[in-house]
């Protein structure tokens, strides 16, 4: 357990391209622990990229990233992957393994990253698909899942490691408003059941004002406005403005 | 030129980390297990009528000659000395490199198009070493106890054609196979098969790995794996062989 008791992600002027696409130009912003930020912004403006960037899984071109009081983008191998055990990813199409079912998709990291009896990881198993409402279903296979279910086992795959930071990269995509609102409270019980912080992408701006405390809006790579929903609503820019309006369409 | 200079050089790099991860725990047994099965056992049905189809083949072509120079009694060698030292070597590593190839090349295409790998990755598990090195090894390990069974299944095929024809007994036609067949014939080219193993498991898993085309990399992926491993094979054959009649001068038939 670290001692860091400052900001639980840091992004300071991170800069990132891909070829001549420049996605993030000069992206700074901090997440207190156990606070909710959701990213908004229209398509291609950088946010998978970003929450990409906080698990390590591209590096920045400039910039440092901050996790848990790690700077991710001075750490060997060994020290990446400690720091990503401090995270769990909910990808945008859940990215469960196909070959295994739910069970083996969530025991797999218990199985190679912890010291747990397979009584243990049943049982951990166990309890996180009935957190997530999916305790009848371990022994599918991802490709009999709905939507909706796929993303919930992806959240119990993001969670079973017991993360400090929870990435959701478009969580409600696809889903209808019931399930999609299911998802946003389970989002919801992390935070505050278990001081959980959550950064969530996504266009679903009621969504978005149920689950985050705070709000970064990215336009062509820039960070035009971050705050609280008032604060957003206020800034000066019009983009920033229409994205966090619940009457502008998703 | 310069492309496939760089080419090369990207997927030397990327056998030679196969190699530095294999030798690096965790060793992934069960993993090597399960895609041996898949490569190796799996791969039996193919391998199995294949060689035999070969072997009947073979015979039916080559008897009429050897009969009309009065060498008859040789069928049973040529066969053997063809199947051991060449055939059953490349052919069964052009099969392998088919089946299991285009296999590996899509799975782990598919695995990076919709982020499984990156998932393996966020879940603190070194992808390579999971998804790569069992797939490697396992092709290395069943390539040469496949080409046993394409060796036998095509001395089988030549055995059932020439029975069709002189009603030779099995006893007499395996006593004449290998009668002149020396283990220098029969452990070098089977071992060489490790060799083409490697080459269709490292040029396979490159092109799916690497893939980033979305879904159109995945039926790529899969293509370039069997022409490039295909190819590759055929190229070391080449190299592997003069190396082998360099070791074994008596294999320089």
């Amino acid at each position: 357990m670290s001692g860091h008791t400052g900001p639980a992600v840091v992004f300071d002027r991170v800069f990132k391209a891909f070829g001549p696409n420049q996605v993030l130009r000069n992206v700074s912003f901090s997440v207190p622990a156990g606070n909710a930020l959701c990213i908004l912004g229209r398509s291609g403006t950088g946010k998978s990229v970003t929450l990409k960037l906080l698990m390590a899984l591209i590096k920045p071109d400039q910039g440092s990233i901050w996790v848990d009081g790690d700077d991710i983008t001075r750490l060997n191998p060994g020290g990446v992957s400690k720091a990503r055990r401090k995270m769990g990813f909910l990808f945008q199409d859940a990215a469960l393994f196909d070959s295994l079912t739910l069970y083996d998709n969530l025991a797999l990291p218990l199985r190679r990253l912890t010291q747990k009896t397979t009584a243990e990881i049943d049982f951990a198993v166990d309890d996180v698909l009935r957190h997530v409402g999916l305790a009848g279903d371990k022994d599918k296979f991802p490709s009999s899942l709905s939507g909706g279910m796929r993303k919930r086992a992806g959240l119990a795959r993001a969670l079973v490691l017991e993360p400090k930071v929870l990435l959701a990269d478009e969580p409600s995509s696809g889903l209808d408003r019931i399930t999609a609102s299911e998802i946003d409270e389970l989002l919801l019980r992390q935070k505050h059941d278990k001081r959980m912080t959550v950064l969530v992408v996504t266009h679903d701006v009621h969504g978005a004002r149920r689950v985050g405390d705070q709000f970064a809006v990215l336009h062509k790579g820039n960070l035009i406005a971050h705050g609280t929903a008032s604060e957003v609503e206020s800034s000066g820019d019009e983009t920033a403005r229409k994205l966090i309006s619940e009457d502008y369409p998703a | 030129m310069p492309n496939l200079i760089e080419f090369v050089g990207r997927v030397s790099s990327f056998g030679f980390r196969v190699i530095g991860d294999a030798i690096r725990i965790p060793f992934e047994g069960s993993q090597i297990l399960s895609h041996i099965i898949e490569a190796g056992y799996k791969s039996l049905p193919l391998v199995v009528p294949a060689g035999f189809a070969l072997g009947t083949v073979m015979t039916l072509h080559t008897r009429n000659t050897l009969v009309t120079f009065g060498a008859g009694a040789m069928i049973p060698t040529v066969q053997a000395l063809a199947f051991f030292v060449e055939i059953g070597p490349l052919v069964a590593g052009l099969l392998l490199a088919g089946r299991v190839g285009s296999g590996i090349g899509a799975v782990l295409a598919n695995m990076r198009v919709t982020e499984q790998i990156d998932a393996i990755e966020s879940l603190s598990i070194d992808s390579f070493k999971f998804l790569v090195v069992p797939r490697v090894l396992a092709c290395v390990v069943a390539l040469p106890l496949l080409t046993l069974f394409m060796d036998f299944s095509g001395l089988l095929g030549g055995y059932l054609a020439e029975y069709s024809t002189s009603r030779a007994s099995f006893a007499l036609y395996m006593r004449r196979a290998f009668a002149d067949l020396q283990w220098a014939n029969f452990v070098a080219p089977t071992l060489k098969t490790a060799v083409f193993g490697f080459i269709i498991g490292t040029v396979s898993s490159y092109f799916g790995y690497t893939t980033n085309m979305g879904a159109a990399g995945v039926g790529r992926a899969a293509t370039n794996s069997v022409v490039v491993s295909s190819l590759m094979v055929i190229l070391a054959d080449v190299i592997l062989v003069k190396c082998i009649f360099f070791a074994f001068p008596e294999n320089a038939l």
